[in-house]
């Protein structure tokens, strides 16, 4: 097993480092950033000692070694339209985004976990009919368009739930938390229905698929054939072994959410990375582009490393080579 | 010889089971009958498609759709099971009829491990603590033969060979003492050097627990070792019943002395190994009349219109117009 | 003789196969592909039979601008959804839009299958290094959503190139970078299906003959993946639409010039406040029904595809 975790990070890292590269190319290569730094009156001489004095003639590998450095060292540039450090801009908006992913996360997995278990054990009853029907349109609607109607309905037909920002926050330290406030929490609701009904649907479809896949095995047939009860059958045998390769799909979806969560931020003008990176994708501004793709990548690493590490932990025969050795 | 003074243990009655399909009904099993004593091992053989595992399936009431029971009857010491609620029928499993099915590999949860998977079994049909049933668990994997019992009775079913993990299935479905256990090609899937043992070890647990067996299989010489009887099934027919050296020797439907023809016999010095010509009919072309007649080579006109009747012929009954007029005769 | 004869024989198999049958049977899908069809017609054929051309500013009068749907009081029949600020008709519009949106749906499916057979093939055939680095690409990219792909290569693009000269390409960029964010699917299969067949006898028969194996294997790998790879297509192609549709939105993707659904439901997002929310939702609703109708269609094919359920 430490095998299998020492190869997981190492891939990891390697992926850190792939996503490094392609923020490097993007940062030194894409447009030019002695251009964007300084205006359009400086001599060509000064432009000259400024790169010099900034190292961008030294060769790439040594430039790609110090750009890393300095990411690791929370040096992320400054951003060319806001002219200010991208570390402090996306601190400000990181409590914003991660409490609106968590909530939608979470709505995702209670609503689209025990829809998928029950469609997937009573497939011919009214309400799967239902269910599946109203996934299928789930699936189908863009993020945004399912934003714009929920706004509609209620900020427009009745104006029960403010349509855009964040209401109020309370500071706890660094982070700011719209947790603890009733318009903090009213203005949750919409962002957060609307960023997880697309994972909740595929969250559904997923278990029902898995489900109905589990019910055909041997293994429940001789469960059956023993005699257990439908509870046992169901909720032990069949639940256990649905649940487990949900866990790595939905360890993904989590990644889809964060990076969803730009359209539900644009569409809400919720305060977010989200939206920070939208604007800068308008205006063309590199570090913030560069950085926050970079940070995606490593929340998703993170993510899928937890998965894959769960995995271990539920299914027994990843252990193996711990156990005792077939007789 | 058969004793009849006391009922049968199973009794089933032409049983018919037809699958719906959107190309009509088709007929899987047609009149279906036979008995098992207590104690008794029956052994079921035919081609693969033949209806065997259907007749278990119909058995045990776990039929999938769109397979459904259309006539007769089956009956439990005397009771009629065919008819029962799903909870009812539910209860009968495992307590009263087991099933042990071809693949120990995908038979077991790989997520629990083996002793809580006995544990919940035993629970479920008797009145025990969680100790007593683990205690009970135990005991029965030892009589299955897993060395070291006590430990690997917390192992995962990963954690045995393909042997091993019959074993455990066999322990499985013998740990709350059925009376009648369905096993369903419970050799095909193992080794040859591990297919003897497994049979020596089912024939001495339901000789020690006075266990019935319906022995479904393909292989004629696990049936001569291990069979008291032996139905030949042919395209959802039972063509020829009865004891099982009888039948091995004096096989008396065609199909059966075609079956036992392709067996060469061990020194024999043989040439060419005999074969039936031609292939078993799907369920969409079942051939009127006999089943086997395009195959048989006794066929006769009659063979072709009217379906032979299973009747009675010293000890031994066949489906078979060579032999309805002699067996009508010895009645006589 | 014998030829038309053939034609009715295969005309008469088709419609006793399974798939026309499950076809038939369901009213749902048979709903979903008159309706997929009537779109593509609508929007392949728009500059022809749409009632106005919203892009011809000649023909654009400001004193129809912001008119509501035909059933409302001041509505007319000759602008059946209402029109928008500039006094263009929104059924019109629509009808362009849907173009604009299909072109680059399945222009970008189609691009990143062939893009993901080829490299499935060569992944598979090759093997080795080309296999692995392939496949290790694949995986990194796997764990990213198609989206954040699609949105970097598209913001890679707008960083290198002038804002008039992106306005040119813009049809180029998105199908190029949503096809990109989606070729790993077909990838995999296509991969899986050659590493089954290499190794089969057949193919080292034909290389002692002296066939060329590789067209061997493609005649017979490619009938088995024909199925799996139409599956993911169709699964696709509504993604496809829905991501170009999202990127419009934000305002990265098709510009306003020659707009796609997306475009147009951002720039009628404006109005909505204001009162004149035909402008946004009648876009919003064709895409919808759209994508729903592709969907189930894909939803249809995987299942009459599938062997397990048959």
């Amino acid at each position: 097993m430490l095998a299998f975790v020492l190869r997981r990070l190492l891939q990891s890292i390697l992926v850190m480092l792939t996503v490094a590269l392609v923020a490097f190319v993007l940062f030194n290569y894409v447009g030019d950033p002695i251009n964007s730094m300084v205006g359009q009156d400086v001599s060509l001489a000064d432009r000259e000692a400024f790169r010099q004095q900034l190292g961008l003639n030294d060769p790439v590998v040594v430039r790609f070694a110090r750009f890393v450095g300095q990411f690791i060292g929370g040096n992320f540039g400054v951003s060319y339209r806001m002219q200010e450090p991208v570390g402090k801009l996306i601190a400000e908006r990181l409590p914003a985004s991660l409490e609106l992913s968590f909530v939608a996360a979470l709505f995702a997995l209670l609503a689209g976990v025990p829809m998928g278990v029950y469609t997937g054990l009573y497939p011919r009853r009214w309400l799967s009919r239902l269910m599946l029907s109203a996934s299928l349109v789930g699936v189908s609607l863009p993020t945004f368009l399912i934003g714009i109607l929920l706004i509609v309905l209620f900020s427009v037909v009745l104006p029960l739930l403010p349509s855009f920002g964040r209401g109020d926050v309370v500071k706890i330290g660094w982070w700011s938390t719209g947790f603890l406030t009733v318009s903090g929490l009213k203005a949750l609701i919409m962002p957060a229905i609307t960023l997880g009904l697309f994972q909740m649907t595929l969250i559904m479809r997923l278990v029902r698929a898995e489900m109905l896949e589990v019910l055909r095995t041997d293994y429940i047939k001789f469960a059956r054939a023993r005699g257990l009860t439908n509870h046992a059958v169901y909720f032990g045998h069949a639940l256990r072994n649905t649940l487990v390769p949900v866990i790595t799909i939905t360890g993904l979806q989590l990644g889809a959410i964060i990076a969803f969560s730009i359209i539900t931020e644009t569409v809400f003008n919720w305060p977010g990375m989200g939206l920070l990176f939208v604007q800068s994708l308008q205006f063309a501004d590199i570090p913030v582009m560069a950085t926050y793709l970079v940070l995606i990548a490593f929340f998703i690493v993170i993510i899928n490393l937890v998965a894959d590490l769960l995995y271990f932990a539920v299914d027994p025969r990843l252990r193996s080579d711990l156990g005792a050795r077939a007789i | 010889m058969r004793t009849r003074s006391n009922q049968p243990l199973l009794d089933v009655r032409d049983l018919k089971v037809e699958f719906f399909t959107r190309r009509g009904a088709l007929t899987a099993l047609d009149g279906v009958s036979f008995q098992i004593d207590r104690g008794e091992v029956l052994g079921v053989v035919g081609e693969s498609g033949a209806g065997k595992s259907l007749t278990g399936a119909a058995i045990i009431g776990l039929l999938e759709p769109p397979g459904r029971i259309t006539k007769g009857e089956i009956q439990l010491e005397g009771r009629r099971i065919d008819n029962l609620s799903y909870d009812d029928m539910r209860k009968l499993r495992g307590r009263q009829i087991g099933a042990i099915f071809q693949d120990p590999l995908t038979s077991l949860n790989p997520l629990y491990r083996i002793g809580d998977q006995i544990v919940e079994t035993i629970r479920t049909h008797l009145p025990m603590s969680e100790a007593q049933a683990r205690k009970r668990a135990i005991d029965l994997l030892q009589e299955v033969g897993i060395p070291s019992a006590a430990e690997r009775i917390d192992h995962y079913p990963h954690q045995f060979s393909g042997g091993m993990r019959q074993r455990v299935v066999i322990a499985l479905a013998l740990c709350a003492e059925p009376r009648l256990i369905i096993a369903d090609e419970p050799t095909t899937a193992l080794d040859v050097s591990i297919q003897a043992q497994i049979i020596t070890l089912l024939k001495r647990l339901c000789r020690d627990h006075g266990t019935a067996v319906m022995l479904i299989t393909h292989d004629m010489g696990v049936i001569a070792e291990t069979a008291d009887r032996v139905a030949v099934m042919y395209a959802g027919r039972i063509v020829e019943i009865g004891p099982v050296q009888q039948v091995i020797r004096h096989a008396l439907h065609p199909y059966t002395q075609g079956l036992m023809g392709a067996i060469p016999a061990v020194g024999a010095d043989v040439e060419k190994l005999t074969q039936i010509e031609g292939s078993m009919p799907r369920l969409t072309a079942i051939p009127a009349g006999c089943a086997f007649n395009p195959r048989c080579p006794h066929v006769m006109d009659r063979c072709r219109t009217e379906r032979p009747p299973l009747v009675g012929l010293g000890g031994a009954s066949v489906a078979c117009w060579l032999h309805t007029g002699r067996a009508e005769a010895a009645r006589a | 003789m014998a030829l038309a004869q053939q034609i009715t024989d295969r005309f008469h198999r088709a419609m006793d196969s399974d798939i026309y049958y499950s076809f038939r049977r369901s009213p749902l899908t048979i709903a979903a592909a008159a309706t997929t069809f009537v779109i593509f017609f609508a929007a392949a054929f728009a500059p022809w039979i749409a009632p106005h051309n919203p892009f011809d500013l000649a023909s654009l009068d400001l004193s129809n601008a912001l008119k509501p749907p035909f059933w409302s009081q001041d509505g007319l029949m000759a602008f059946p959804l209402g029109t928008d600020d500039q006094g263009r008709d929104v059924f019109s519009t629509i009808m362009f839009g849907a173009r604009i949106s299909l072109i680059v749906g399945v222009c970008s499916v189609v691009f990143a299958m062939l893009l993901g057979v080829t490299l499935g093939l060569m992944s598979g055939y090759i093997g080795g290094a080309v296999d692995s680095i392939i496949m290790r690409i694949a995986d990194v990219q796997l764990s990213f959503p198609a989206i954040l792909i699609a949105l970097m290569i598209d913001g890679i693009v707008r960083g290198v190139v002038s804002s008039q000269r992106y306005e040119e390409i813009a049809l180029f960029v998105l199908i190029v970078s949503i096809g990109l964010a989606s070729w790993v699917a077909y990838a995999r299969t296509v991969r899986g299906s050659v590493m089954v067949e290499r190794n089969k006898e057949y193919v080292q028969a034909a290389r002692v003959i002296g066939l060329s194996p590789t067209l061997i294997m493609i005649r017979h790998v490619l009938p088995n993946v024909t199925g799996p790879v139409l599956v993911i297509a169709t699964i696709n192609l509504g993604i496809a639409i829905i991501t170009e549709a999202t990127l419009s939105f934000l305002g990265v993707g098709i510009p306003p010039t020659t707009p796609s659904l997306g475009t147009l439901i951002n720039t009628g997002n404006n109005f909505l406040f204001s009162g004149e929310w035909w402008i946004t939702l009648f876009p919003g609703a064709a895409l919808a029904i759209l994508v729903l109708a592709v969907n189930l269609l894909g939803d249809w094919l995987r299942d009459a595809l599938n062997p397990k359920l048959r």
